[in-house]
């Protein structure tokens, strides 16, 4: 035999390793990738291009509305970039976890007829909303750059480690409603609609104060801390925003509800992994 | 050697998919509700040499695709078990795995790196798959512009490419013109001399006394006749 070594063992077909086989399929999720970077822009003139367009359009409304008539400017320092570096995370966690949950029923043609580990296509989508993410940060680091920001290893650790708590975050959370997602398309309308509250539950548009004097200092303010997109939010903004400010700032407390997050997110990835597992042997015929 | 093995699968789906709030809620406190169960595969067991091909018999509805499907992973059976050896490409139905939005050029690169083949492979074999499928003028456009003739010339040409160890057809080979047809059937002939296993699913019975060497009969989700290619067929004729 020609193609390999016959004596290949039996194995049961349609059965996949999870996660880890994303590893042995990077050609193949690049190739999804590309796909679905090519079908969203098809016959679009402009192409990624319009993943600069929603946020300046999102930056210019909130800067107008709530920066001005609102007058955060004059509240909270260099509000333009505080506002920019919150909307640019939440707007990938959103495409991430919005698109992450479509992924499955979007590719219903290719999961009926063929199979493929179904774990590329949450991955997949979560990979094409941090390619969109890409510029948008570009953008965010230029208007901090001007604006006088240089940036320290620790800054840029603090980036990183918000970035990965948003995507990790991301990636569990559209597993999990992924695989809900094809027995109950209801899913979807339930993430619209919780993509809607992502902006306002965290720190974007308005300072954490506004929050504590709220809710005190007890549980429920650490909880709102927690979150997950807000952790990402208060690191991002001590990556960017902290560093250009003339004096200091009160911080929300930060190592706390980074564990708490962490814990979190790694609750997620794992059930959402477990769950899209135990089910993708049932998406062909459900959907 | 075994290349296929299938071993007590039975396999069921539900009749209807409505989910309202009350189904569901059902659902959920009473379990699944028994009437709403139809029975595609009830116990099936069989074993494919490698290197057999193997002809599929059956009414519409008797199970053939579901075993097809379950040999190829689209599917998990319900009890029982389906294993097989190598790689395992399958042509379950025309143009799976080919994206209208996307050119014939990317769809041999996508589709082929779904079936399993590696990108230096793929490399290896593209002029190979484009000069098969006869649509060299067409590659660099989008397939959703394609005629339904060359839709299937290239997903023929990438999956009879992927050199399979066992490649299973679901009637397919009926769809295209005689020339490619016939180029088609050359082609499988040259995958049975390489000792690749075949598993065809055809209503085309003379087609399936020429290629195969043995056939199995499916009625209602049960198999009722496991004999040579022409035993099969008569069989079929006669039940």
């Amino acid at each position: 035999m020609s193609s390999g070594v016959p004596a290949a063992p039996l194995v049961d077909p349609g059965v996949g390793r999870g996660l880890t086989e994303l590893v042995r399929k990077r050609y193949l999720l690049e190739l999804l990738v590309r796909k679905e970077l090519r079908v969203r822009y098809w016959g679009s003139s402009i192409g990624l291009l319009w993943s600069y367009v929603k946020p300046a359009v999102q930056f210019v409304v909130f800067y107008f509305a709530l920066g001005v008539f609102l007058q955060l400017n004059k509240a909270i320092e260099n509000y333009p970039i505080y506002l920019f570096s919150g909307v640019v995370l939440v707007n990938f966690f959103s495409e991430a976890f919005g698109n992450a949950t479509r992924s499955v029923v979007v590719n219903a043609p290719l999961v009926k007829k063929i199979y493929l580990p179904r774990e590329l296509f949450p991955v997949a989508s979560v990979i094409v909303a941090v390619i969109h993410f890409v510029p948008q940060l570009l953008v965010l680091l230029v208007a901090v750059t001007v604006a006088g920001w240089r940036p320290g290893f620790a800054d840029i650790g603090y980036a990183f480690a918000g970035f990965g708590v948003v995507a990790a975050f991301a990636l569990g959370l559209g597993l999990l409603l992924a695989a809900a997602n094809v027995f109950f398309r209801d899913v979807e309308n339930v993430v619209d609609l919780a993509l809607l509250v992502v902006t306002w539950a965290s720190p974007v548009l308005y300072p954490w104060t506004a929050v504590r004097d709220v809710l005190g200092d007890g549980l429920l303010l650490t909880l709102y801390l927690s979150n997950p997109v807000t952790v990402g939010v208060n690191f991002f903004h001590l990556a960017f925003w902290a560093p250009g400010l003339s004096g200091p700032t009160e911080f929300p407390p930060l190592a706390g509800p980074l564990l708490l997050a962490a814990l979190i997110v790694a609750v997620t990835l794992v059930a959402g992994q477990t769950m899209f597992d135990r089910s993708s042997g049932r998406f062909a015929q459900e959907l | 050697m075994e290349a296929v093995v299938v071993d007590q699968v039975s396999k069921q789906f539900s009749l209807r998919h409505t989910h309202s709030l009350k189904e569901t809620f059902v659902w959920f406190t009473k379990g699944r509700d028994v009437s709403n169960r139809f029975t595609a595969l009830d116990e099936v067991s069989l074993r494919i040499e490698q290197g057999e091909s193997v002809g599929l018999l059956g009414l519409n509805g008797s199970g053939k695709s579901t075993l097809l499907k379950l040999m190829s992973g689209v599917m998990r059976p319900d009890g029982g078990q389906v294993r097989v050896r190598g790689r395992v490409a399958g042509l379950i139905e025309v143009g799976a795995g080919l994206h209208p939005d996307l050119t014939g050029r990317e769809n041999v690169y996508l589709n082929g790196s779904i079936l399993g083949m590696t990108k230096a492979e793929i490399a290896e074999r593209f002029d190979d798959i484009v000069a098969f499928s006869e649509i060299e003028r067409f590659i660099d456009t989008e397939v959703k512009f394609y005629s339904s003739g060359m839709f299937l010339r290239l997903a023929f040409s990438v999956a009879v490419h992927t050199r399979p160890d066992v490649f299973l057809v679901d009637e397919i080979l009926s769809v295209g013109d005689e020339p490619f047809q016939r180029k088609c059937f050359a082609r499988i002939e040259q995958l049975r001399e390489e000792n690749r296993t075949l598993v065809i699913v055809s209503h085309d019975l003379p087609l399936i006394e020429r290629f195969c060497s043995r056939g199995l009969v499916l009625e209602q989700g049960r198999l009722v006749c496991d004999a040579t290619a022409g035993e099969a067929v008569r069989w079929f004729r006669g039940g």
